[in-house]
């Protein structure tokens, strides 16, 4: 037994030993397959203290709602940017100003499930402008804006449940998609589950962008088949004004769908003629919908965001709009469809499979004009697939999901069954590397992907299974992504980073793009809240009824005032604080002991309003909570509450006795 | 007047304009946590930074030491100094038209005369503002004042206050330089030109 032992140690290391020359072939082999050696793969990671990363790189949060900035070739954290969930750190949600941001036509949903970013593009490059994210689970989207890293809209989505395919904005940013990934009964209504083929529909939704503001409104609703509409990519270059989106469930199962909506052999890529939609709507052959659905929004002037509740949506309907919608037949419940960075291929994973499937851009055009169909489907041509697949990639690994491009001729496929990325040539379909990934890859990113013009040096590998790949931390792990080198023949494993929440996909640019317009602070001469202040002259404390309005400012390292009398149990107090410093980085918070609500965060030159309802006498004391200055802890004052009804004169100052 | 004397005149009371376009002196304040620095830029009738809350921000780390906050609008200087570079310009010119040697004595004196007083004056500005502080100040050092230097290099504390002359501060010294040359052309030079 024991020389049995000893033999299979002696084996395994002749292995490791033998597969360390050839980087990435094995598949078998744990930790680094496919790393340079440590002291160079560390050197490529390396940024230097006080140097910056090439590349700003944006994970969406997945289950944590959010969005987090990180730098390659780094992998460090820099920012967790509050989009559809509350943020207690940064008030985001809690403060006056940012509740509305939150609102939907549900009431105010304080989380979602944010899955993939996308960088405002023009002419098919990427402009470092806005950041666009979708919410998934209360259908929503928000563009956030890259000169302040804040969520500035956010804009609900109605008919759709699950808005999963989503953004994959068009090559000018023209219009952002939202598919849904349930479909459900439009508009909704109480009905047996049991009748989803006849009263489930899925709807696919265009979201204008105004090129100006990057306000988002919608365009316009295409009302579809009851698939599942899983992911999408939009066209550029020649099959710019097309959006491709998979489908999956077309069995249009409704229950223990992991095996109902497998059955089919093969699923659909819908491609949606969106310039055709356009002459539709145009023509007038849409029906305005009754619906309602929120639309947030900060002012930029006031930094208080606002909703407005719109109740009417353009709605086209597939089978009455010819020449619109094709299906591309693509085998085993396709995830991930990507166009290529010309523009031409069409890449389907099916997600069941061990194959990719590539579609041909210009195929699909002559099959279309030849009427080359094989079926129809409520109303819609099913395209021959012989007419329209260009090749087949025979990857030899199991359930593809995404892919994305070097800008090279090589595009790179996340495989998450088999655990790996395989790199192979478009046109050719041959395979050309493979590396593997610890634990089970979801998405992955190569900075600039989606766009015309990739910046094809790094590959980020987002791994969905993390077990043993960092210090444990009981039973609830950090997801776990992994950075590759790709700027040679064979792709190097460079580093291991823990990532925040379950980012699905993340999309970076280079820094340049980003950097130089990142605003420093707010100027003070242009804060239009209605409860800013100017100068500490300016603090004052009102009544009105028994609401008591506090116009507080706050610098380094004193609020005005810092003493108020006159609060009585019962009021309903607002402290609106402006800071009123105009230099970088220098944040004030401030936090009342007992309030139910979370601290303000206040950048300079912002007012940010903080609500509080005192419910006992007493004197109840407040601070600032971001160390500010050598006096920080200085920086407090007290509230003095009484009595309902008690004669209390209603008076503040500032270092007076 | 000779003719070299009297085209430094000009040229004098012409290079005075400078001081009207551009800064007289500069300070700089450096430390770590201020990567893009601190400048304060001294012009003949303002106090600016480089950029419009530079002063705000000097007077926020100052009111730890307990120094005076800068305000422009409150030091006299600036509403005199413009008048007085006005005149001396207008002087000068004044001086060339008239080619009389005994004006350009005067005018080179009395230029003389104010650039120094200036600086002294500059001089004394600091002082105040580098002794005279509050006493409730949160920040006391023993022994430590805050005066910056007039020109050159001086650690204040955590920071590092660099004080050189700017172009306007030049445009003056030059034209005090080429005053000078003239009376001394003018009364020593055995030339006619």
């Amino acid at each position: 037994m024991k020389t049995l032992k000893i033999f299979a140690v002696a084996l395994a290391a002749t292995v490791l030993i033998s597969s360390c020359g050839d980087s990435g072939q094995s598949n078998n082999k744990k930790s680094n397959s496919g790393a340079l050696n440590n002291s160079s793969a560390a050197e490529a990671v390396y940024v230097a203290p006080g140097e910056h990363d090439e590349f700003y790189e944006f994970f969406s949060g997945g289950f944590s709602g959010q969005v987090s900035v990180v730098g390659l070739p780094s992998g460090r954290l820099f920012r967790r940017i509050p989009v559809f969930s509350v943020d207690a750190e940064k008030g985001y949600g809690f403060d006056e100003e940012s509740k509305a941001m939150l609102q939907t036509s549900h009431g105010f949903v304080p989380w979602d499930d944010s899955h993939h970013p996308k960088l405002s593009q023009t002419n098919g490059e990427i402009d470092g402008r806005w950041l666009f994210i979708n919410g998934n689970n209360t259908p929503r989207l928000a563009r956030i804006d890259l000169t302040t890293f804040e969520t500035a809209e956010i804009l609900e989505i109605p008919n759709s449940a699950g808005n999963h395919s989503s953004p994959y904005l068009t090559m000018n940013t023209e219009y952002l998609v939202a598919g849904t990934r349930f479909s459900v009964p439009i508009p909704q209504k109480d009905v047996s589950i049991n009748t989803y083929k006849e009263n489930f529909h899925g709807a696919l939704s265009f979201i204008s962008v105004d090129p100006e503001h990057g306000d988002m409104d919608i365009a316009f609703q295409i009302v579809m088949p009851g698939f599942d509409y899983d992911l999408a990519s939009s066209g550029k270059g020649p099959s710019h004004g097309w959006t491709f989106f998979t489908t999956y469930n077309t069995e249009k199962g409704n229950t223990m769908k992991e095996a109902t909506a497998s059955q089919n052999d093969k699923d659909f890529i819908a491609a949606i003629n969106w310039k055709k939609a356009e002459e539709y709507v145009a023509a007038g052959k849409f029906e305005e919908w009754d619906c309602s659905y929120a639309h947030n929004k900060v002012d930029e002037k006031t930094h208080i965001a606002s909703t407005e509740m719109r109740n009417k949506v353009k709605v086209l309907k597939a089978a009455d709009c010819p020449g619109m919608i094709y299906f591309l037949p693509t085998p085993k419940s396709p995830h991930g469809v990507d166009v290529n960075t010309t523009g031409e291929y069409i890449i389907g994973c099916g997600k069941l499979n061990a194959d990719l499937t590539v579609h041909s851009f210009e195929k699909m055009l002559a099959a279309i004009a030849a009427e080359d169909y094989e079926t129809i489907v409520d109303g819609i041509p099913v395209l021959k697939y012989e007419s329209v697949v260009d090749g087949v990639v025979k990857s030899g690994g199991l359930g593809p999901l995404h892919t994305e491009f070097d800008g090279r001729g090589n595009a790179y496929t996340s495989f998450f069954i088999s655990s790996e990325v395989v790199k192979w040539k478009l046109g050719t379909y041959e395979v050309l590397d493979r590396v593997p990934c610890y634990y089970s890859i979801g998405h992955l990113s190569i900075p600039g992907g989606g766009s015309m013009k990739p910046w094809g040096k790094y590959l980020v590998a987002m791994n969905k299974i993390t077990k043993d790949r960092y210090l444990p931390t009981g039973p609830e792990l950090a997801h776990s992504a992994q950075l590759f080198d790709i700027s040679g023949d064979k792709m190097k494993l460079l580093l291991d980073f823990p990532t925040d929440g379950e980012p699905h996909y993340a999309q970076g640019c280079p820094a340049e793009l980003i950097k130089p317009n990142s605003k420093k602070f707010f100027k003070l001469s242009e804060n239009e809240h209605p409860y800013a202040i100017m100068s500490e002259e300016d603090a004052r404390v009102e009544r009105d009824g028994n609401q008591v309005h506090v116009y507080m400012s706050c610098i380094r390292s004193h609020f005005a005032p810092d003493n108020i009398e006159g609060i009585k149990v019962g009021d309903q107090v607002y402290f609106h604080v402006t800071n009123l410093e105009q230099d970088w980085d220098t944040p004030h918070g401030f936090a009342m002991m007992g309030a139910n609500t979370s601290e303000l965060l206040i950048m300079p030159g912002v007012t940010k309003t903080l609500y509080w309802e005192p419910k006992e006498e007493g004197v109840i004391p407040f601070y600032c909570t971001d160390f500010c200055s050598a006096l920080h802890q200085e920086m407090q004052g007290y509230a003095r509450v009484s009595a309902k009804g008690s004669s209390t004169e209603l008076k503040w100052w500032l270092g007076e006795d | 007047m000779k003719p070299l004397a009297r085209a430094y005149v000009l040229i004098a009371s012409i290079l005075l304009i400078g001081i009207f376009v551009q800064p007289l002196w500069y300070i700089a304040l450096d430390a770590p946590q201020y990567p893009d620095g601190i400048e304060m830029y001294i012009w003949v009738n303002k106090i600016t930074g480089q950029d419009e809350s530079t002063l705000q921000n000097i007077n926020i780390l100052n009111h730890y030491i307990g120094m005076q906050k800068i305000e422009p609008d409150s030091i006299p200087e600036l509403k005199i100094f413009p008048y007085v570079g006005v005149f001396l310009i207008l002087f000068g010119l004044f001086v060339w038209w008239k080619k009389q040697p005994k004006l350009l004595y005067v005018y080179g004196f009395l230029m003389l005369i104010l650039a120094v007083l200036g600086i002294f004056d500059f001089w004394l500005w600091e002082y105040d503002y580098g002794h005279n502080l509050d006493p409730h100040a949160a920040i006391k050092v023993d022994g430590m004042v805050y005066q910056p230097p007039l020109l050159g290099a001086k650690w204040l504390l955590n920071f590092k206050a660099v004080s050189y002359p700017h172009i306007g501060g030049i445009c003056l010294a030059t034209s005090c330089f080429l005053l000078i040359w003239g009376m001394v052309h003018q009364k020593w030079a055995k030339t006619s030109y």
